[in-house]
């Protein structure tokens, strides 16, 4: 038993089928942003905006995000403890059910079993599925560091117990709900108290799933590419325990003005903007983790994805505190500025460190060289270019509907009509259409550069693995 | 010490985790949906209005409609009374969304009448040109079920009669769904609290002007009555608007405050000058050359 190898399968397994559910929320995003402009798209009643949304969101949270976080994580603990998996029988339950989890989603959903609560759409036998493969996911993990062989911890597995900790307690209380039938319930708690429980959900969901996760693989595959370790371990400390108490506080920032009360939506805003603080710890740690291996942006692929990670979740999480304030607020909310800072968090922040994070994996789990890295670059650019064309479009489309709602007549009465602002969105949303083009054809590349790596690539030479042994 | 004990670490980050949980998240309950924000008059969904909300959440429309009108100058005028607590106590679950890609809905209901809802569904283009909302004329052909719908009302613990069960049969999800619509946000009687009265005398502004300085004004008609009044004004779902007498100013009072009884909004949001603007266009622009 103790001399088990180190289980890759699952690593690869999950691998494959991360990029393919990713592969399919681009996809279906390109979808709805067609489907935005032109409307006779829309082909009732499956494939229409409302219905298929959520499964582009749904799909690259769940399909895309946690599947990445599951192949990095049982990747990353095997290491980091020295030991194999606690259970090679329940990764492979979890593989299994993690892809009927995802398919179970995406057919429902297409059905139009909804809650209508958002990145939490899936009605409740579904929640119970996300449940079952959670714990499965939890107990691995947990019981794998149990039996460590080094005693201390790296600083990427407490991102990982926190966020399987959060996400677990996040995802079930968002969840209760009384069914009504088999694909229909209704939420435990109802209006004001509903909205405060999902937006709690919301934004924490994004902390413990799409911020703790990529934070975890950053600060393992970083040190693992540079060579060289993270600058600051008493950094990454302050940060995390900082990070894990101010997040909590912050979900109300998704409902300044509403009818939540102010205290809470006070709260919301000031955590925020002390959130700050920790997130730009982790910035700063990687910043400074390059000193002296600066040259490495030229000459490694690899870095050059995780800085520009890194640096896209520095500027995520300014952008986010200053959206958090009421003023601001006012004038944004509710815009298609508002999808633009989700799509630079996404497509910037965490795809670019799952990228690298895979193309760290390949050559390991496969034995296998990458096959081109010219292509690694060329889908570097264009993931580059097709987020920015995406993120860019829309935030002038939204300061400039924003300042069409609020613009006024001398007699106080409203310049425009909502119509009138709306129209004026169609050049954006077409560019919107064309910058999720081009990130596909990033994707597209990906996904070539891999299959031809694992079916043709050049056998890795041994001693990559013994260097790779060192932790 | 917890970098070596992973069990602590876990107690620890979930004792820090919970801590603007419960603050946040959990304390709020003792306020919220209690008699402090209780108002009078806010009722629950009849059967038929319930499942109209629940085909709403079916088709995803809280992905492009906000359903909550914020304390704003802008928001206010442009969609009515901002939204308050009491107000959602029935919502389960809530649908205040988090875009407008199309206008906010929490006080749409009463703005138009039934007919608009039905035409809307079934086209919006036609209604409001250049719209990129679907169509939704194919609810028409799903009938309702009476008994899943009674099931659901009685889960909710919502108030509801055999003969409200029983006028279900027939009826079909774009009905349930213009009953919702024109529930929505009218549990308040802020549409009368809201309602301009115009004081002092009124004296047109445009009176006598000529035909080519109408000529611009087609474009605000066009958006704002066409869909009701007909493009030529020969009136669709509104009357036909050729050969009104109406004074000038009887006129001007008409569409700046609406008809509350008649489903004729009101466009006070659109300002004194483009009302009055409307008033000429309306009453003289079809005349012709040298009225």
């Amino acid at each position: 038993m103790e001399n088990r190898a180190y289980n890759y399968a699952i690593v690869r397994s999950f691998v494959t089928w991360s990029v393919i559910w990713g592969l399919v929320a681009v996809l279906v995003g390109v979808i709805v942003s067609l489907q935005m402009v032109e409307p006779d798209l829309n082909f009732p009643p499956y494939l229409t905006f409302g219905r298929l949304r959520p499964i582009h969101t749904n799909a690259g949270i769940y399909g895309w995000g946690v599947g990445v976080i599951f192949a990095t994580f049982l990747y990353i603990v095997q290491r980091l403890c020295k030991t194999p998996l606690w259970s090679d029988k329940l990764a492979k339950f979890q593989l299994w059910f993690f892809n009927a989890t995802i398919i179970a989603s995406a057919v429902t959903l297409l059905l139009g079993y909804t809650t209508s609560k958002e990145y939490h759409e899936m009605e409740w036998p579904i929640d119970v599925m996300i449940v079952i493969l959670w714990v499965a996911f939890a107990i691995n993990i947990v019981m794998t560091i149990l039996k460590r062989k080094d005693e201390q911890m790296y600083i990427s597995l407490w991102y990982m117990l926190a966020a399987i900790i959060g996400v677990a307690i996040l995802f079930t209380v968002n969840a209760a709900a009384v069914p009504a039938s088999l694909f229909k319930s209704y939420s435990a708690y109802a209006g004001t108290n509903d909205a405060n429980v999902e937006w709690w959900f919301g934004h924490n969901a994004v902390a413990m799933a799409l911020t703790a996760p990529p934070l975890a693989m950053f600060y393992y595959f970083l040190p693992k590419t540079t060579g060289v370790p993270i600058y600051s371990h008493r950094l990454s400390i302050t940060a995390f325990w900082s990070l894990i108490f101010m997040y909590l506080w912050t979900g109300a920032h998704h409902l300044l003005w509403t009818p939540v009360p102010d205290w809470i939506q006070t709260l919301a805003m000031g955590f925020s903007v002390m959130l700050i603080a920790p997130s730009w710890g982790s910035v700063f740690n990687g910043y400074l983790s390059m000193n002296g291996q600066w040259h490495q942006m030229r000459e490694n692929y690899l870095v050059k994805y995780l800085i520009l990670g890194i640096t896209f979740y520095g500027l995520q999480t300014l952008q986010g505190p200053m959206q958090a304030i009421r003023t601001f607020s006012a004038f944004i909310h509710y815009t298609d500025w508002v999808p633009a800072h989700i799509h630079m968090g996404t497509m910037g922040w965490v795809s670019m460190i799952s990228f690298a994070s895979i193309y760290f994996l390949i050559p390991r789990i496969y034995g296998r060289e990458v096959y081109s890295i010219p292509l690694a670059n060329l889908q570097f650019w264009l993931i580059l270019v097709g987020q920015l064309i995406w993120s860019i479009s829309l935030w002038i489309a939204g300061v400039l509907q924003a300042g069409m709602w609020n613009a006024m007549n001398p007699d106080g009465s409203l310049t425009y009509t909502f119509m009138e602002t709306m129209v004026e969105m169609y050049p954006y949303w077409w560019a919107r259409v064309f910058g999720g083009l081009i990130y596909m054809a990033g994707l597209v590349v990906f996904i070539y550069n891999l299959y031809m790596t694992v079916s043709k690539g050049k056998p890795l030479a041994t001693q990559t693995a013994s260097v790779e042994g060192r932790a | 010490m917890w970098e070596k004990k992973p069990v602590l670490l876990i107690v620890l980050a979930t004792g820090v985790i919970l801590i603007g949980t419960i603050i946040t998240m959990v304390l709020p309950f003792a306020w919220v949906n209690t008699e402090a924000d209780r108002i009078e008059g806010v009722k629950p969904y009849s059967a038929l209005q319930q499942e109209g909300r629940d085909i709403y959440i079916r088709e995803g429309c809280n992905n492009c409609h906000t359903q909550t009108v914020r304390p704003l100058v802008s928001d206010v005028l442009r969609y009515g009374d901002y939204s308050k607590s009491g107000e959602f106590v029935y919502d389960r679950p809530f649908l205040w969304g988090s875009k407008r890609t199309g206008p906010d809905l929490a006080r749409l209901g009463g703005k138009y009448p039934d007919a608009w809802h039905y035409q809307h569904m079934e086209s919006p283009r036609a209604m409001v040109p250049k719209s990129n909302m679907p169509d939704y004329g194919w609810l028409s052909a799903n009938q309702l079920d009476p008994q899943v719908i009674q099931h659901k009302m009685e889960t909710l613990g919502f108030p509801f009669t055999a003969e409200e069960i029983n006028a279900l049969k027939g009826k079909t999800e774009m009905d349930a769904m213009v009953a919702y619509m024109q529930k929505l946000g009218s549990d308040i009687p802020w549409r009368q609290n809201a309602k301009t009265e115009i004081v002092g005398d009124l004296t047109n502004p445009y009176a006598g002007v000529g035909h080519a300085t109408m000529e611009p004004w087609e474009e605000l008609y066009q958006q704002n009555c066409a869909a009701c009044h007909g493009e030529h004004m020969e009136g669709v779902i509104g009357p036909e608007l050729i050969g009104g007498d109406y004074d000038d100013e009887v006129l001007f009072e008409i569409i700046y405050t609406g008809i509350a009884d008649g489903g004729m909004p009101s466009f006070s949001n659109l300002g004194t000058d483009k009302v009055w603007k409307l008033v000429n266009f309306v009453k003289y622009y079809h005349l012709g050359e040298g009225h």
